[in-house]
C-alpha cells in the first residue's frame, strides 16, 4: 500500500519507538499533523513556543537514554527552535527534529515562511538533511535517529518540504543503517589501555575528572567501580554530576569556575589525571597556561577525537565509548598482578582532606532572610535526594549544582554549554512525561523563568505536576555578581523591575502559587508543595538579594587562584 | 569540489594555515563532518600542487610585447587576444601565480580569476580508502 510522505514520517517515528513528539503546527507541516491525528501510538505534546518543544524533547532525552523528538513548521517555527537546537548541540543531546519546509518548487523564491533551514541550523546540529524525494523519507529518518544516538550524540534535523509530505510511495522501514563516512569508535586500543593502567598504578597524586560523556554513555556504574577499585578522588563537571555518587567519600565535588576548593586544587596539583568524557571546558580549566605549569600526565577518554588535545595537550588519548573503555580498563586492572597501592596515595588524601577543611561551600545562614543555598539544602532533604532537578541559568543553577547531592545519573538536567535561560521549565515537562510518577523540580530565577513562562499553559493541558522552585533575588543575579566583582558595582540593567505577582500568575494558569518569605517557612512550604502530587506548584522564594556564588575562579584565572566566600 | 574516478566520491583540496594544534583541530573537525569519507594532510609528505589562473591584462603599445615575454617566462599561454587586451592562462603553485602577478605591472591587470589549489601526493603516495 502506498502512503503519503506525512504518513511515512509518522510510521518512522513509531518504528523508532518514539513515545512523544513535542511540537507546534503550521502550514508546512499540516500533512504531518494530519497523519498524527489518525493514530495514537505517538503522542503529541503541544507546547506554546517552539523553543520549548526542543527543550522538552531535550529534557526527555537527558532523563532517559532515548532520542527526543520535536516537530516544527517552516520559517518562524524553525527560527524559534534554533536556540533549543543549539542548546542540545552544545551538550551533545540525542534528538531528531522534523521541520516543515515550503514546497520544493518554491524553495528560493522567498516563499511564505521560507527560511534556509539547513543553512541556519548547520552550525548547531550534528547533521541535517533536506528531503527532496518522498522515497527517501524513511531512509533519511532512519539515518537521523542513528546519527543522533551513536558516537558523540547530538541533534539531527530533517527538513521536509510540503509537497514531499503529500506525495505517495510504498513504505518500508530499513532494518539497518550504515554510513560509509561515519564510523564512530567503539573499543579502544588495548595497548593504550595497558599504558593507562600502568600510569594509574604508578600515580602518587591521582585525580579522576569525569564529565557529561559518562552520563551520555550510561557508564556511571563502570566509573563508580573504577574509582572505588583505585581508591582515587573523583570530581565531576557540571554536566557530569550524578555520574559518580555525590555522597560518596571519594567524591570531592564539582570542579571549575564554581567548583569546590578541593576539586580545583586536586585538579591543579595531581600528577596523573584521568579525564573521562569531559572536554576541558573554559569554565573548568580557566587558564590553560596556568594549568599547564604543573607537570602531570593526562589520560583522556573521549569518543570524539576533536575533544582530545583541543584546549589541553593530552599524553595518552583513548578514543572510544566511555562504557567500553572503562570495561576494558577494569578488566585490565582486575587481571593485573599489580594492585592499587593505597599507602602510596595516603599523603595525597591527607592533602585533599586539608583542602576539604576549608569548607569552601560554607555560607552564613540567617533567621530573617532566606538564603538561596538553604532552599536547595532543604529541597534536597525534602525530596530525599531522589528528585529529577532541572535548572535554568544563573546563580540559582550553580547553587542547585553545589548543594543538591546527585547520587544517580540523569537526575540533574541543565544547559551547561550554551547556558540557555528559559531551559528549565520546558525541560522539566519532558522529564515529567518520561517519569510520570517521579518528583520533578525546576530550580529557576525570576529572570530565567520569564523566558519560557508560557509553558505553564502546556503543563496545565497535560497535567504535569512540576514543582517550580524560584529563587527570587530581584536581580539577574549572575550578571549582577560579575558587575559587582569586575565592573565596580555598576549594576547596568541587571535589576529585575516590574516583576509580576508570580502567585497570581501561577493561579491564572490554573496552578497553585506560593510565596515564601521567611527561612522558617521554607521546609514546611516545600513539604506541602511536594505533598500536592497532582498539582503544579509554583514557589516564589524571596531570597537574599545580593548573595554571591562561591567559590569562584574568574575567567582567565588559574584553578588555584580561587576566590572563597571568606576572602571578601 | 569535483568528481573523481569513483562516481560515489567527490574530492576537494583545502589550503589553510595555522599552528600544529590548529591544523590538528581542523583535521579532526573535517573528519567529524558526517559526509567526509577521508581527510589527508598532503603537506605531511611529498606532494604536488597546481592552480589555474586566468588574467586579463591591458596589452597595448610597448607593453604588448612585454606581456607576451613575461607569459613565456612563466610558461603561461595567451588564450584570447583583442586589440587592447590579452587573456593569459597560467598554472602552477599558488606561489608561482603570485610571483607572476608581482612581476607584471599591477595597473595593467583588468581581471583575475583563480581556481584555488588542487593537490596530489607524489609518486606512489595516494589517498586510498
Ligand atoms: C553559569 C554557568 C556556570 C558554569 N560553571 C561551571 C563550573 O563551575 N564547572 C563546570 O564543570 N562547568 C560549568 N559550566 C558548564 C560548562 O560551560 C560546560 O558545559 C561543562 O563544563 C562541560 O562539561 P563536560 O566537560 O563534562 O562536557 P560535555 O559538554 O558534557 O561533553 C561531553 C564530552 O564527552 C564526550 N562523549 C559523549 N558521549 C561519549 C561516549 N559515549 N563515550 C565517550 N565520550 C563521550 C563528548 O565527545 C564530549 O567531549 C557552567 C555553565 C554555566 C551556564
Ligand atoms: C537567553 C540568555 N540570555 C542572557 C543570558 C546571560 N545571563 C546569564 S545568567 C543571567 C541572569 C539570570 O537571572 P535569573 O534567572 O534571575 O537567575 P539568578 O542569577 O538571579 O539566580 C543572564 C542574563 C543567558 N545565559 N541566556
Ligand atoms: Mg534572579
Amino acid at each position: 500500500m502506498e502512503l503519503t510522505g506525512a504518513e511515512i514520517t509518522i510510521r518512522c517515528l513509531q518504528e523508532e519507538g518514539a513515545e512523544y513528539v513535542f511540537g507546534y503546527p503550521g502550514g508546512a507541516v499540516l500533512h504531518i499533523y494530519d497523519a498524527l491525528f489518525t493514530q495514537d501510538q505517538v503522542k503529541h505534546i503541544l507546547v506554546r513556543h517552539e523553543q520549548a518543544a526542543i527543550h522538552a524533547a531535550d529534557g526527555y532525552a537527558r532523563s532517559t537514554d532515548k532520542v527526543g523528538v520535536a516537530l516544527v513548521t517552516s520559517g518562524p517555527g524553525v527560527t524559534n527552535a534554533v536556540t533549543g537546537i543549539a542548546t542540545a548541540y552544545m551538550d551533545s543531546i540525542p534528538m531528531v527534529i522534523i521541520s516543515g519546509q515550503v514546497p520544493t518548487y518554491a524553495i528560493g523564491e522567498d516563499a511564505f515562511q521560507e527560511v534556509d533551514t539547513v543553512g541556519i541550523t548547520r552550525p548547531c546540529v550534528k547533521h541535517n538533511f533536506l528531503v527532496k524525494d518522498v522515497k527517501e523519507i524513511a531512509s533519511t529518518i532512519k539515518k537521523a535517529f542513528y546519527l543522533a544516538k551513536s558516537g558523540r550524540p547530538g541533534p539531527v534535523l530533517v527538513d521536509i518540504p510540503k509537497d514531499i509530505s503529500c506525495q505517495k510511495t510504498e513504505f518500508s522501514y530499513p532494518t539497518s543503517v550504515s554510513i560509509r563516512s561515519y564510523n564512530p569508535a567503539q573499543h579502544s586500543d588495548l595497548g593504550q589501555i595497558k599504558n593507562a593502567v600502568q600510569l594509574l598504578l604508578a600515580a602518587k597524586r591521582p585525580m579522576i575528572y569525569a564529565g557529561g560523556g559518562v552520563i551520555l554513555a550510561d557508564a556511571s556504574k563502570q566509573l563508580t567501580e573504577l574509582v572505588r577499585l583505585l581508591g582515587f578522588p573523583c570530581t565531576n563537571t557540571l554536566m557530569g554530576l550524578g555520574g559518580y555518587p555525590a555522597t560518596d567519600k571519594q567524591f570531592v565535588g564539582m570542579l571549575g569556575m564554581h567548583g569546590t576548593y578541593e576539586a580545583n586544587m586536586g585538579m591543579q596539583y595531581c600528577d596523573v589525571l584521568l579525564a573521562v568524557g569531559a572536554r576541558f571546558d573554559d569554565r573548568v580549566v580557566g587558564n590553560v597556561k596556568h594549568f599547564s605549569q604543573e607537570k602531570r600526565k593526562i589520560i583522556h577518554i573521549d569518543i570524539d577525537p576533536s575533544s582530545i588535545s583541543k584546549r589541553v595537550k593530552v599524553d595518552l588519548p583513548i578514543v572510544g565509548d566511555v562504557a567500553h573503555v572503562l570495561n576494558d580498563l577494569l578488566a585490565e586492572l582486575h587481571g593485573s598482578k599489580e594492585k592499587p597501592d593505597q599507602q602510596a596515595i595516603a599523603p595525597w588524601w591527607a592533602q585533599i582532606k586539608e583542602w576539604r577543611g576549608k569548607n569552601s561551600l560554607v555560607y552564613k545562614n540567617s533567621d530573617e532572610i532566606i538564603k538561596p543555598q538553604f532552599v536547595i539544602e532543604k529541597l534536597y532533604e525534602v525530596t530525599q535526594g531522589d528528585a529529577f532537578i532541572t535548572s535554568d541559568v544563573g546563580q540559582h543553577q550553580m547553587w542547585a549544582a553545589q548543594y543538591y547531592k546527585f547520587d544517580k545519573p540523569r537526575r540533574w538536567i541543565n544547559s551547561g554549554g550554551l547556558g540557555t535561560m528559559g531551559f528549565g521549565l520546558p525541560a522539566a515537562m519532558g522529564v515529567q512525561l518520561a517519569h510520570p510518577d517521579a518528583h520533578v523540580a525546576c530550580v529557576t530565577g525570576e529572570g530565567s523563568i520569564q523566558m519560557c513562562i508560557q509553558e505553564l499553559s502546556t503543563c496545565k493541558q497535560f497535567q504535569l505536576p512540576l514543582k517550580i522552585i524560584m529563587l527570587n533575588n530581584r536581580y539577574l543575579g549572575m550578571v549582577r555578581q560579575w558587575q559587582q566583582f569586575f565592573h565596580g558595582n555598576r549594576y547596568a540593567e541587571s535589576y529585575m523591575d516590574a516583576l509580576p505577582d508570580f502567585v497570581k500568575l501561577a493561579e491564572a494558569y490554573g496552578h497553585v502559587g506560593m510565596r515564601i518569605e521567611k527561612p522558617s517557612d521554607v521546609e514546611p512550604a516545600l513539604k506541602e508543595a511536594f505533598g500536592r502530587k497532582q498539582q503544579l506548584v509554583f514557589m516564589d522564594f524571596i531570597t537574599d538579594q545580593t548573595e554571591n556564588v562561591f567559590p569562584m575562579v574568574q575567567g582567565g584565572k588559574g584553578l588555584s587562584e580561587v576566590i572563597l566566600a571568606e576572602d571578601l | 569540489m569535483s568528481p573523481t574516478e569513483d562516481a560515489t566520491l567527490s574530492r576537494m583540496t583545502i589550503v589553510t594555515s595555522g599552528s600544529d594544534e590548529v591544523i590538528e583541530q581542523i583535521y579532526k573537525q573535517l573528519n567529524k563532518l558526517i559526509e567526509v569519507v577521508a581527510v589527508m594532510d598532503l603537506s605531511e609528505g611529498e606532494h604536488l600542487e597546481r592552480e589555474l589562473m586566468l588574467v586579463k591584462v591591458r596589452a597595448e603599445g610597448v607593453v604588448r610585447e612585454e606581456m607576451k615575454r613575461m607569459t613565456d617566462i612563466f610558461r603561461g599561454c595567451i588564450i584570447d587576444v583583442s586589440d587592447k587586451t590579452y587573456t593569459i592562462q597560467l598554472t602552477g603553485t599558488g606561489h608561482k601565480l603570485e610571483s607572476f602577478l608581482q612581476a607584471i605591472d599591477r595597473s595593467l591587470i583588468l581581471e583575475t580569476v583563480r581556481t584555488g589549489a588542487s593537490g596530489i601526493g607524489r609518486g606512489d603516495r595516494i589517498l586510498k580508502l
